[in-house]
C-alpha cells in the first residue's frame, strides 16, 4: 500500500504538487516510485523553460523501463533538485520530500483545483 | 541437473587480458618489414608515445578466450529458445562456404569486372529471396534488421517525395505490440509515430487502424506473424485500408520462419518487408551481430533503391549505380557479403523440394511446446500459435511473488537459455518462447519437463526461483549499479 | 530436410500431443487464397553437401581473389596481416551461435570480450569510453553526425570531401531522410582540408588519415570546432593510431572508424565492424550497446552487463537515440583478439612496416614515372598522379597480377589522372620493386 499524504495534489499520470503562495513543488508519486523500481537517472528542464499543464518536463529511468514526467499546472521553472543528478535514489527513498523534481512559478494557483486530492488518486492507484 | 559449461561457480573469475600481460610477450609471429627503415617522427610528424595494450603470448591468448568461451552460452552449448530471435542450427558448411579464399580475400573496391562469382551469389540469393516471399525486388545492401527496415522507410519517403506528397504524409502508425526498432526506425526517417492497439484477440484493431488513417500517413508498420505469435487473419483487408487511404504498408520479416514456403508477404499485401537473415535463413547471430538485413519491395519503390543495385543485363549480372531517383548508399560497399555467401549455401541447401519444411516444423515445434506447457503456463491466446508461443506466468507473480524472469534465471540451472521475456509489452509476465525447427522432440520434451519442474518450484519453494541461477561463474548480477558507477573500460593501475 | 531431425514418428507424436490431425492443419489462420502448397515455389533444385560445396567452389573461383594477385587497393579496407587466433576463437561455437547477452549470468563470456574491446579501442583513439561496437565505419560515422544534430540543436553537419566517398554518400542518404543539410569542405594542395566554410555546423568530420592517405591537422579541426561551438568528429584508421598522437590527444569529442584492419577478412566489405568512442559526457547521448561492470546483486564477485539500456529502441523506442540493435559483436570479437594478439609492441610494429613500405613505394613508383600529388605528410596510403588514364593503367597491372590501387576519377572530377595506392605491412621490397617495373613498362 503505498503512502498518499492528504496535504498534497496529485495528477492521474502519478506527479503530486504542493503549493506555498505561487510557487508549487513538484514530484512523482511513492506508487510511481515503487512501480519504476531503483530509479538509475532523472533527466530535469533548465531554470527558466515555461511548462504548460500536461507538458513533458523530463523523465524518470530505472535500469529498464523509462517514464515521461508531466507538469500538473503551468508555469516557470524556477528551480530543479540539482541533487539527484548524483543521488537519484532520492526518488525512491524520499519522493515527497528531499527527491521532489522541482519548482515552479504558478501562472494561475486555481488550476489546483483541476487536481485530485489523496482520495482521488488513491482511487487511480487501487 | 546439467550445468552449462566446464567452468563452473567454485572456479575463480576469469581474469581481465590486461591482468595477464607481461611486457615483452607477443601473442603472434609478426610480418616483418625487408624496406629501409625511416625516421617516423619526419614522415609523420608528431609519434605518440604510450599506447597501452596488453602483451601475452599466444598460448595464454588461446586460453584466454577458450575460457571465456565456457562461460559463454551458444545454440551449440544447448537449447536457445529465445523468442523473436530464431536461434536455429547455423549449418557447418556455411562456415566453410564462406570461408573460401575466393569470397573471404575479396576488396569491395576492386574492379567488378574480377567478382563475376560475388554477383552470382548476390542475384542468387535476390532471385530466391524474391520467390520466397513475393516481392518484386530484393536489395541485400542493409546491414542488419533495423537497417533493413529503415531502408524500406526511406523507399516510402522518397516514394512520397516523388509525388509531391513528402511533407503531407508524415505519420508512420506502429502497433503496440511491435519490436522497438519499428518506431525508433521510423523516427529516424524523420517520421512521427503514431501507436496503433492490438484488440483482445491478438490482432490489429481496426477500428482503431480505420480511424488514424488520412492522407497525412506514409505507412503501416505490421509485423506478421505478430509479435504475439499470431498470424494476422485480416491481412488483405488492412493492406487494402491502408491503400485505399494512399498509404503503404511495411512487413517486420522478423517472423519470416513462419512462412518460408508456405506463405509469401508479397502476396498479403504489402508493399515491402525486411528479412533477417540471421534469423530466418541461419547466418550465425555471434553474439549479437553480424547481422543481414535483405529488404523486399514492389514495383513502384524499384526507382529508388539503394546503389549498387545488382542486377541482370545483357546475360551478366551487373552492380548498376546509374540510378537517378536512388536514395543513394545506406552501407559502405555490397552489403554483409559474408553473410550472403552462408544464406546462399542454406538456401541451396533446402531447395524447392524443402524449403516449406522450415516453416512447417517451426510451428509444429512451437504447438507443441504451447500444447506440453498449458497446464502450467497458459497461452495469452487460444489460438493455434505460429513458430513461437506466448505464455504468460502471470498466476505465480500473484500466488508465489515469482516472476517470469526468476523462472528464466532458474531454466539456466537446467541448462537451457531462457526464452524472451516481459516482450511484447501488451502481455503480462509474458515467456516468447522460439524452439525453431532444428530442435528435436527429445530436446523439447527435455525443456518442457524442466519448466514444469520450475513452475512446481515456484509453488513450493519461490526462494530456489528468486536466488537462480546457482549454476553459473555469477550469481544474478547488480545493474542499478552498473548504471550509477559506470564502469565502461578498465584503467591501468597508476 | 537438411537440417530438421524429426522422424515420422515425433510427427505423429507431436501431433498426437497438439491435438491436430496434419501440420497443414496448424496453418489454418492463414486464409487459403494466401497459402501455398509445399515444393511450389519457384526455387532452384536442393543440393547434398558435397555437390553444394562443389557448387560454392567453382562460382568463388570466377572471382580474382587477393591471394591471386599483389594487393595495392585499399581506400578504407586493408589487406592486413590476421593471426591464425583469431579464425580460432572467433569459429567457436559457444561465440558464433550466441545471440545478444540478454541473460548475463550465461554470457560472461562475451560481456567480459567486449568490455576489453571497448577498454583497447578508447586507448587506441585516445578516447574516454568506446560502445560495443557499429555496423560499420561509414554507418558509424553517420550516427556520430546524428547525435552531433541533436545534442547541439542544429540541422547542418559539416564533412570534408577528403572523408571516403562512400562515408559521405552514406551521410547523404541518412542526413536526407531526417531533414539535416551537408555541407561539403574542400581540400587543399597539401592534401588537407580547408576548414572555413563550416560555420553554425553540428559538427565538423574529418578522417584521419584522410581518403587521400594525408594526414589531417586535428589541432585546426579543434580550434575551428571551439570557435563555432561544434563537436568534433574524426573517423580514425585505428592501425594508424598507434602511431600517430590519437585523436583523443586532440580533443576529440567523438571519434569512429572502420576496425576491419583489426583481424576481420576483407569479405567484398562485409561483415565489418563499425568503431564507435566518445567523451564521457557524451555517453548517455551514444547509439548501440554498451558493456559495463558491475558486481553480484547479492555478492561480491564481479560480472558484466549491457547497461545504460535506456538509450536503445526496445524500451525508449522512437526517443531511442539511434533504431540500431544488431551490432558486429563478432567482428568486434576479431578485433580484440587481432588488438590483444600484436599487443602494445605488435600495433606498432605493424603500423611501422606499413610506413616503411608506403615511404619505399613512393620512392620507387615516383622514379617509375608518375607524381605525388599531394605535398602533405601520409601513413600508409598516397595518391599518385599518373600520364596516361588511370583505369588503362589499372587494367594493364592487373593483368600483371598487381592490383594496383583505386582511380579517382569517379569520385573525383578533379583527380581523374590520379590513383589511391595503399601499401600495408604485408608488401615486400620485391613486390614494392615489381609494381615499380610494371608500372614502367605500362607507362613507357
Amino acid at each position: 500500500m503505498s503512502n498518499i499524504p492528504t496535504d498534497l495534489k496529485y495528477a492521474k499520470s502519478h506527479e503530486w504538487v504542493s503549493l506555498d503562495g505561487d510557487v508549487a513543488t513538484i514530484g512523482i508519486t511513492d506508487f510511481a516510485q515503487s512501480e519504476l523500481g531503483d530509479v538509475v537517472y532523472v533527466e530535469l528542464p533548465e531554470v527558466g523553460r515555461t511548462l504548460q499543464a500536461g507538458e513533458t518536463f523530463g523523465s524518470v529511468e530505472s535500469v529498464k523501463t523509462v517514464s515521461d514526467v508531466y507538469a500538473p499546472i503551468a508555469g516557470e521553472v524556477i528551480e530543479v533538485n540539482g541533487s539527484l543528478g548524483a543521488q537519484s535514489e532520492l526518488v525512491n527513498s524520499d519522493p515527497y520530500g528531499k527527491g521532489f523534481m522541482l519548482k515552479i512559478r504558478v501562472s494561475d494557483a486555481s488550476a489546483l483545483g483541476g487536481l485530485l486530492d489523496a482520495e482521488g488518486y488513491q482511487a487511480v492507484v487501487g | 541437473m546439467n550445468t552449462l559449461s566446464f567452468r563452473t561457480k567454485q572456479m575463480p573469475e576469469p581474469k581481465l587480458i590486461f591482468d595477464r600481460s607481461s611486457a615483452g610477450r607477443v601473442g603472434c609471429n609478426l610480418p616483418k618489414a625487408d624496406t629501409p627503415e625511416v625516421d617516423l617522427a619526419a614522415v609523420l610528424g608528431e609519434v605518440r608515445e604510450e599506447l597501452n595494450l596488453p602483451e601475452v603470448g599466444e598460448l595464454e591468448l588461446l586460453r584466454h578466450f577458450t575460457n571465456l568461451s565456457h562461460i559463454n552460452f551458444g545454440i551449440e552449448t544447448g537449447f536457445y529458445p529465445l523468442g523473436s530471435c530464431t536461434m536455429k542450427y547455423n549449418p557447418k558448411i556455411n562456415e566453410k562456404t564462406a570461408g573460401l579464399p575466393g569470397f573471404a580475400n575479396l576488396h569491395p573496391m576492386q574492379p567488378v569486372e574480377t567478382i563475376p562469382g560475388a554477383l552470382d551469389v548476390l542475384i542468387g540469393v535476390q532471385d530466391m529471396l524474391c520467390a520466397i516471399t513475393g516481392f518484386d525486388e530484393i536489395t541485400l545492401q542493409p546491414l542488419a534488421g533495423a537497417h533493413g527496415e529503415m531502408t524500406c522507410l526511406m523507399l516510402i519517403k522518397a516514394y512520397y517525395e516523388a509525388r509531391g506528397e513528402g511533407q503531407k504524409r508524415h505519420i508512420v502508425l506502429v502497433p503496440d505490440s511491435a519490436h522497438g526498432t519499428n518506431p525508433a526506425s521510423a523516427a529516424r526517417c524523420g517520421y512521427d509515430v503514431r501507436p496503433i492497439p492490438t484488440n483482445a484477440e491478438g490482432n490489429t484493431d481496426l477500428e482503431a487502424l480505420e480511424k488514424a488513417l488520412d492522407d497525412s500517413v506514409a505507412a503501416l508498420m505490421l509485423t506478421n506473424p505478430s509479435t504475439l505469435g499470431l498470424f494476422e487473419p485480416n491481412i488483405e483487408k488492412i493492406c487494402a485500408m491502408v491503400h485505399a487511404a494512399g498509404g503503404q504498408v511495411f512487413c517486420d520479416g522478423a517472423n519470416m520462419n513462419a512462412m518460408v514456403g508456405t506463405t509469401r508477404p508479397g502476396d498479403h499485401g504489402f508493399d515491402c518487408m525486411h528479412l533477417n537473415l540471421h534469423k530466418t535463413f541461419s547466418t550465425p547471430h555471434g553474439g549479437g551481430g553480424p547481422g543481414c538485413g535483405a529488404i523486399g519491395l514492389m514495383k513502384h519503390l524499384e526507382p529508388y533503391l539503394p546503389v549498387p543495385v545488382i542486377r541482370r543485363s545483357e546475360m551478366k549480372v551487373i552492380a548498376d549505380y546509374d540510378r537517378p531517383k536512388t536514395i543513394g548508399r545506406v552501407s559502405a560497399f555490397y552489403g554483409q557479403f559474408l553473410m550472403e555467401v552462408r544464406a546462399y549455401t542454406y538456401l541451396r541447401a533446402y531447395g524447392k523440394e524443402k524449403m516449406a519444411d522450415i516453416s512447417r516444423y517451426a510451428v509444429l515445434n512451437a504447438n507443441y511446446v504451447r500444447a506440453r506447457l498449458k497446464d502450467v503456463l497458459p497461452p495469452a491466446h487460444d489460438r493455434p500459435c505460429m513458430h513461437e508461443c506466448i505464455l504468460t506466468a502471470e498466476k505465480y507473480k500473484k500466488e508465489n511473488g515469482v516472476r517470469a524472469l526468476d523462472i528464466s534465471k532458474r531454466l539456466i540451472d537446467y541448462g537451457f537459455h531462457p526464452p524472451t521475456n516481459y516482450f511484447p509489452l501488451i502481455v503480462p509476465e509474458c515467456f516468447m518462447i522460439e524452439p525453431t525447427e532444428t530442435e528435436t522432440k527429445e530436446t523439447l520434451d527435455e525443456f518442457c519437463d524442466a519448466l514444469i519442474q520450475i513452475c512446481h518450484e515456484a509453488v513450493e519453494n519461490p526462494d530456489l526461483l528468486h536466488d537462480a541461477p546457482s549454476t553459473q561463474i555469477v550469481g544474478r548480477l547488480d545493474e542499478t549499479a552498473a548504471v550509477k558507477n559506470l564502469d565502461v573500460r578498465w584503467w591501468p593501475k597508476s | 530436410m537438411p537440417y530438421i531431425p524429426h522422424t515420422d514418428s515425433d510427427r505423429r507424436e507431436m501431433l498426437a500431443t497438439i491435438g491436430a490431425q496434419s501440420i497443414d492443419e496448424l496453418f489454418r489462420e492463414i486464409p487459403e487464397k494466401l497459402r501455398v502448397a509445399p515444393g511450389s515455389l519457384d526455387l532452384p533444385p536442393a543440393l547434398d553437401e558435397p555437390r553444394l560445396m562443389a557448387h560454392l567452389w567453382e562460382l568463388s573461383k570466377k572471382n580474382v581473389n587477393l591471394a591471386d594477385v599483389t594487393c595495392f587497393l585499399g581506400a578504407g579496407v586493408y589487406d592486413r596481416y590476421i593471426p591464425a587466433t583469431v579464425g580460432a576463437v572467433i569459429s567457436r561455437g559457444e561465440f558464433l551461435t550466441s545471440y545478444t547477452p540478454y541473460q548475463p549470468e550465461a554470457s560472461q563470456g562475451y560481456l567480459q570480450a567486449i568490455y576489453e574491446f571497448q577498454t583497447m579501442i578508447s586507448e587506441i583513439y585516445g578516447m574516454d569510453l568506446s560502445n560495443a561496437s557499429m555496423y560499420d565505419g561509414a554507418t558509424s560515422m553517420a550516427e556520430a553526425a546524428i547525435m552531433a544534430t541533436g545534442i547541439k540543436h542544429r540541422d547542418k553537419v559539416a564533412v570534408s570531401e577528403a572523408v571516403h566517398p562512400h562515408y559521405r554518400q552514406v551521410l547523404d542518404t541518412y542526413c536526407w531522410s531526417m531533414g539535416i543539410e551537408v555541407i561539403t569542405l574542400p581540400a587543399v594542395a597539401t592534401g588537407v582540408t580547408d576548414l572555413s566554410a563550416a560555420a553554425d555546423a553540428a559538427c565538423i568530420i574529418l578522417q584521419y588519415p584522410n581518403f587521400f592517405g594525408t594526414i589531417e591537422d586535428l589541432a585546426a579541426q579543434r580550434a575551428a570546432c571551439d570557435s563555432s561551438e561544434a563537436l568534433m568528429i574524426v573517423v580514425a584508421d585505428p592501425v594508424a593510431c598507434a602511431l600517430l598522437k590519437p585523436p583523443g590527444a586532440f580533443g576529440a569529442d567523438i571519434v569512429v572508424g572502420e576496425g576491419q584492419s583489426l583481424g576481420v577478412a576483407m569479405g567484398l566489405g562485409g561483415p565489418m565492424v563499425g568503431l564507435f568512442t566518445c567523451k564521457k559526457s557524451l555517453i548517455r547521448q551514444i547509439p548501440g550497446r554498451i558493456v559495463g561492470k558491475t558486481k553480484e546483486a547479492h555478492g561480491e564477485k564481479p560480472g558484466y552487463v549491457m547497461t545504460l539500456r535506456t538509450r536503445e529502441q526496445d524500451i525508449r523506442r522512437e526517443k531511442a537515440t539511434s533504431n540500431i540493435c544488431t551490432n558486429e559483436a563478432l567482428m568486434a570479437l576479431a578485433a580484440t583478439v587481432h588488438m590483444i594478439a600484436l599487443g602494445k609492441n605488435g600495433m606498432r610494429e605493424v603500423a611501422t612496416a606499413s610506413v616503411r613500405n608506403t615511404q619505399y613505394a613512393i620512392q620507387q613508383l615516383t622514379a617509375a614515372g608518375a607524381k605525388l600529388h599531394y605535398s602533405g605528410r601520409v601513413f600508409g596510403e598516397f595518391v599518385l598522379e599518373l600520364p596516361k588514364d588511370p583505369t588503362v593503367v589499372r587494367d594493364a597491372l592487373l593483368e600483371k597480377g598487381i592490383l594496383c590501387g583505386l582511380p579517382l576519377g569517379s569520385y573525383y572530377d578533379e583527380l581523374k589522372n590520379c590513383l589511391l595506392v595503399a601499401v600495408t605491412e604485408l608488401r615486400t621490397k620485391d613486390q614494392i620493386e615489381t609494381y615499380a617495373s610494371a608500372l614502367k613498362e605500362v607507362l613507357a
